[in-house]
């Protein structure tokens, strides 16, 4: 690494290496079976330099090949961006526990019974039921090196587990699944399958709802499949500078419900979305982006940042060794106060939304949503009455978190990057077919 | 050491391992990039990888061992041995292909990475240009990509398969909007290597543009069930989710009552109804001549004159369906196992004109263009990018873009009209099992799909 910044240095102004490699194990099931065992390793090294103010990038697999890197990237400076940002220099940066020495240690044959608890329980609940399962761990491994002497470096292990399950009758297909992660290794399934037989359990009777607008309760799994797309583009400070969010010009101004607090959190202790820094060596910070339903700020990195006008908030996100740009670490939705039962007593007539397909499809940017209801629960006079089908639940995010009814008051995380309450609101249009 | 010095190396290892089945995938690629987003130039750059994998069958269980560092290879074969002892309870079953010696270069002209950035920038230069001549737009992306893989596909059966794939894809979206109101349209073309069609989208460019800003005073469809008339493209994309991810074995082989309901010869379709998967055609983005198993690619007829007739498989599930195999075991890339997967995959045209198919709609919508689409197999979604209501027999006002939804087993159904007109869409890039994008292509005549349910205010 030190190498290609020295010989970068030499014909560019300014120049970033950036490291990354991988290293993950997967145990996979298919039809309630151990199916397959996998491990990836991968390292991507990616340059970025600045050269006559001109932003010059490339990426390798092949950290050996540096001389092919340099040049690659000094192709690109002669047509790339114009630099308006400085590399950090040499700074501190937050103690963020990521890394836990137990992942590791698990050997497969724990991961193996995990995975066979996680498809037992579930069979046992249901014996029609057909399980995919997953458990996987990993560590990575981040280094990035500038011009101006900055460096940072770390390293995160993860664990995570999951399970869906299908279940046919005749053509109706019913689909029911929960997963968990963290930094640490966890060895206990039942959350996971508390929530799946749950599923099984709401979905046993079908029930028909009306073509005609209705209150509904999205559940966390239902939030971020139906509403947190369209927050994610327009709290972007990308979409924001190109005048593409509906929220750029309202920074300060009640847009939400009052009830309303979101913010990207990527220092929250042992979660496979925290960092110590972002991509570009900018220190981590917890970003609030509504408080009180009011919009309080956007997710910046350094380039995009400079732009605007303002400071990188520590977004610069750049996968495994793409050019950098503002990314969430993790959408965390505070909780409210009202139980997930109160909310469903409080309905006359409504729905239970848990996961919705296709919602992501539509005019993301404007903030629509439209989708298949692929699991959900039909609320009469205060109890769920079973499971909906052939209907389709259509919205606008501005509208739908402008006045919520309430916050449910437990929150979780829905893979690592969303962690949020149930959100019950008032009316949602639904189409329903027959 | 070169690849293919490497590859003899491996191949003698493959042979001695003590597994069932062992194959490997080594590979290289350079792909550029160049991405506008505004009115500016946002990302340039270019990328090189390497990289391979070894996979081992053991009693019925798979190990597959993924890395981009080439140094000992035998111990990444010993590696994927073992993890598959650990997983193997069973018997090895795979359907049985002859072992396949061959070269297969891309055949295309040229090699599109290696055309200079700035030539291609002028290009996209010019469809810039032509998106901020109207007013009203309030941003814009364009993003081009192209690659060269170079695969060598090896099995402890004696197979060594080099394949050479050229790839191009342009994806361009423009936002308008106005009084806080934001709309999006976007355009998605490929080609296998070749840049002129990429080149001469300038009209199609500037009917997006406009086509955008026009959304904006565009009502919303109301919510319910409508007939509706599907363009070429997104006729595509609906047999594509509606049916085509349905025939992938690898969901079907081991779910005994999702067996029965696929039965071969079940009726899904009126008999006008023809489905065809097939890799064999010329210059289409889902078109190889041996699949990542070392399978030579077929035509596959999923439905023919609406019954259910095939589907598509890996080695493993044509073995366990006792079928023949298809050659459609696909990786998107070396850190994958390949999984089963579409190509190029269409309804056969019919005999019905444009015109007559919506000359008796009193009121209905016809749509247009991709979006995007998704399914869960028994449930499909997919997006229209342009909508437009029929009034009388009519192509009337514009809508904005709807979501489409509906059940496969009934929506075959209700194909009710085949157009005459089939078109091949290359823009698609497909996702499974966490691979994505997978280059393929869908394609269809215009057709009529009666009582779809549209998602609406």
């Amino acid at each position: 690494m030190e190498e290609i910044l020295i010989k970068a240095k030499r014909a560019a102004e300014e120049a970033e290496v950036f490291l990354i490699s991988s290293e993950e194990t997967e145990v996979h099931f298919e039809a309630n079976r151990l199916k397959q065992l996998q491990t990836r390793q991968q390292t991507s090294v990616a340059l970025r330099l600045i050269r006559q103010g001109r932003i010059g990038y490339a990426v390798t697999t092949n950290p050996d090949e540096y001389q092919g890197l340099v040049d690659n990237a000094l192709e690109t400076a002669r047509f790339g961006t114009s630099a308006k940002f400085a590399l950090p220099g040499a700074i501190s940066y937050p103690q963020i526990e990521v890394f836990s020495d137990d992942v590791a240690s698990v050997s497969v044959e724990a991961m193996v019974a995990l995975g066979e608890k996680l498809v037992a329980s579930v069979t046992q609940h249901t014996p029609d039921i057909i399980c995919e399962a997953e458990v996987t761990k990993g560590a990575i491994s981040v280094r990035l090196l500038n011009s101006r002497g900055g460096q940072a470096e770390y390293r995160k292990s993860y664990f995570s587990f999951a399970v869906e399950g299908n279940l046919t009758r005749d053509t109706d297909m019913l689909f029911v699944g929960d997963s968990a992660n963290s930094c640490r290794a966890m060895l206990e399934p039942a959350p996971v399958i508390d929530t799946v037989l749950q599923q099984l359990e709401l979905a046993k009777e079908q029930a028909r709802v009306p073509t005609k607008s209705l209150p509904a309760i999205f559940t966390p799994h239902g939030v971020a499949s139906a509403l947190v797309m369209p927050l994610m583009a327009a709290f972007n400070g990308k979409t924001v500078l190109e005048g593409a969010s509906p929220l750029g010009h309202r920074l300060g101004e009640t847009v939400f419900d009052t009830k309303l607090q979101l913010y990207d959190d990527p220092v929250i202790p042992l979660r496979p979305s925290s960092r110590p820094c972002d991509d570009e060596g900018v220190p981590s910070q917890r970003t609030p982006l509504i408080e009180s339903g009011c919009v309080a700020s956007f997710l910046y990195d350094l380039q995009t940042a400079a732009l605007a006008g303002t400071r990188s908030t520590g977004n610069g996100s750049r996968g495994h060794g793409g050019l950098p740009s503002p990314s969430p670490s993790a959408f965390v939705i505070a909780p409210g106060s009202t139980s997930f039962d109160d909310m469903v007593g409080d309905i006359r007539e409504g729905l239970v939304i848990e996961q919705l397909m296709g919602a992501e499809q539509g005019n993301i940017l404007g903030g629509d949503f439209s989708g298949n209801v692929l699991l959900g629960y039909k609320v009469e006079n205060g109890k769920i009455v079973g499971r909906v089908k052939n209907a389709m639940v259509s919205g606008n995010v501005y509208q739908a978190l402008k006045d919520i009814t309430a916050l449910g008051s437990e929150s979780r995380w829905v893979g690592s990057f969303l962690q949020t309450p149930h959100i019950y609101c008032p009316a949602i249009s639904v189409a329903s077919k027959g | 050491m070169a690849l293919e010095n490497i590859a003899h190396e491996l191949a003698e290892r493959l042979k001695q391992g003590a597994a069932d089945y062992i194959e490997a995938r080594l590979e290289e690629s350079q792909t550029s990039h160049i991405t506008y987003r505004g009115k500016e130039l946002e990302s340039i750059g270019r990328s090189e990888a390497v990289g391979g994998n070894v996979r081992a069958m053991v009693k019925g269980g798979w190990g597959f061992v993924s890395f981009n560092s080439l140094k000992d290879l035998p111990g990444r074969v010993e590696m994927a041995i073992k993890q598959a002892g650990l997983v193997g309870r069973e018997k090895s079953q795979l359907a049985a292909v002859p072992p396949v010696v061959d070269r297969v270069l891309a055949g295309v002209e040229g090699n599109p990475v290696a055309i200079p950035l700035a030539e291609k920038k002028v290009m996209l230069d010019e469809y810039n240009e032509i998106i901020w001549r109207n007013p009203e737009i309030q941003t814009a992306t364009i993003g081009y990509g192209d690659s060269r893989k170079r695969t060598i596909f090896l099995s402890s059966l004696g197979s060594h398969i080099e394949q050479e794939r050229l790839d191009i894809t342009l994806r361009v979206a423009a936002v308008a909007a106005r009084d806080g109101d934001v709309q999006q349209a976007g355009l998605s073309v490929g080609s296998r290597g070749d840049l002129k069609p990429i080149r001469q989208l300038h009209r199609e460019v500037e009917r997006l543009s406009r086509h955008v800003v026009a959304l904006l005073s565009a009502p919303k469809a109301k919510g319910g069930e409508y007939t509706v008339v599907l363009d070429p493209v997104l006729a595509g994309v609906f047999v594509h989710e509606a049916f085509g991810h349905l025939s992938e074995s690898d969901f079907v082989y081991e779910n005994e009552r999702l067996r029965e309901l696929m039965t071969l010869g079940k009726q899904f379709g009126r008999r006008e109804l023809n489905i065809v998967d097939t890799a064999t055609l010329p210059g289409l983005r889902g078109s190889y001549k041996y699949d990542d198993e070392g399978v030579p690619a077929t035509r596959t007829y999923l439905i023919r004159e609406g019954k259910l007739v095939g589907r598509l498989h890996s080695r493993e599930t044509a073995a366990k369906m006792k079928e023949p195999p298809t050659g459609n075991a696909r990786a998107v890339s070396y850190r994958y196992p390949p999984i089963v997967r579409m190509t190029n995959t269409f309804i056969e045209p019919g005999e019905v004109s444009f015109a007559d198919m919506i000359s008796d709609i009193k009121e209905g919508i016809y749509v247009k263009n991709w979006y995007g689409g998704t399914t869960s197999m028994e449930m499909f979604t997919f997006s229209a990018g342009e909508a437009y209501m029929i009034r009388n027999g009519q192509i009337a006002e514009a809508l904005r873009p709807v979501v489409l939804t509906g059940n496969v087993f009934d929506t075959l159904n209700n194909i009710d009209a085949i157009g005459n007109d089939l078109d091949m869409n290359q823009g698609g890039g497909c996702g499974k099992g966490g691979q994505m994008p997978l280059p393929v292509s869908n394609g269809s005549p215009h057709i009529r799909l009666r009582r779809c349910l549209v998602g609406g205010r």
